[in-house]
């Protein structure tokens, strides 16, 4: 076999495992979640209830959004366990942004940007063990970021 | 698939600081095109970040992600030369996937 063959073939075999998991979790994806209008809706979809507000999470971001098509945002959780992060917007067209699960080597904070289609709030749920928690934060978006 | 993204995955005070750019349009299937026409929705939805093989996020997204994804995580415990690898999966089943050896700041 030649060389460039082989190598191909291996390449191949090798993106075809990486793709197997992948498309296992595709499964996984919470459509009826992130397709509900209803920020209500989609809190009852992804298991969450009675969430204590809570000042153990940290919400950095722009009072104000010049562009809401990019409004960056910091999330921290001082919260010990945290084991996932919820981020949803509640005028956004579909309220639910993003859910990030943290291993236990893991920090439970990061830095997305996302897009906001008027002034709203970005309502955080950190989920420790069975229990929920939440902060919110108000940004004022000027010029609307879901064309 | 490199084009796909860029990295960066930093030691600074004990956490490694992985920062992640994806190149991805991100289109929610609500924008029309210039001709009036809806364009699909074509966004990521799955994220994954492994460190040494071992998984240590994992993030569903949706359209509310804004256009080429931005994501900064930080992770214990992980040392110099330690590889941070970075994968997303799209609603139309493409998929990029990416590592970087962590460097001190």
């Amino acid at each position: 076999m030649h060389r460039r063959n082989f190598l191909k073939l291996i390449l191949g075999a090798t993106t075809a495992l990486l793709l197997e998991p992948l498309n296992a979790l595709a499964a996984l994806w919470n459509k009826p979640a992130f397709d509900t209008t209803k920020i209500k809706e989609a809190s009852l979809l992804l298991g969450i209830h009675d969430e204590i507000i809570s000042t153990d999470i940290q919400i950095i971001a722009p009072d104000r959004a010049e562009n809401g098509a990019v409004v960056q945002v910091e999330i921290k959780s001082n919260l010990a366990n945290t084991d996932a992060i919820y981020i949803l917007v509640e005028k956004n067209p579909t309220p639910l942004i993003a859910h990030f699960v943290f291993s236990a080597d893991t920090e439970p904070s990061l830095v997305t940007r996302i897009k906001m289609a008027e002034t709203s709030d970005i309502k955080v749920v950190v989920k420790v063990g069975a229990q929920f928690f939440t902060r919110s934060k108000n940004v004022i978006v000027l010029e609307n970021g879901c064309g | 698939m490199s084009d796909n993204m860029k990295m960066r995955a930093q030691l600074k005070g004990g956490l490694v600081e992985v920062k992640v750019l994806m190149s991805h349009p991100m289109e929610t299937g609500r924008k029309k095109d210039d001709f009036g026409q809806l364009i699909p929705a074509h966004f990521v939805q799955l994220v994954t970040a492994t460190l040494n093989g071992k998984t240590v996020l994992e993030a569903q997204w949706g359209t509310g992600i804004a256009k080429n994804p931005y994501l900064t995580f930080r992770l214990k415990g992980a040392k110099m030369g330690d590889i941070v690898t970075v994968t997303w999966l799209d609603n139309t089943g493409v998929s990029a996937t990416q590592d970087i050896a962590v460097t001190t700041a």
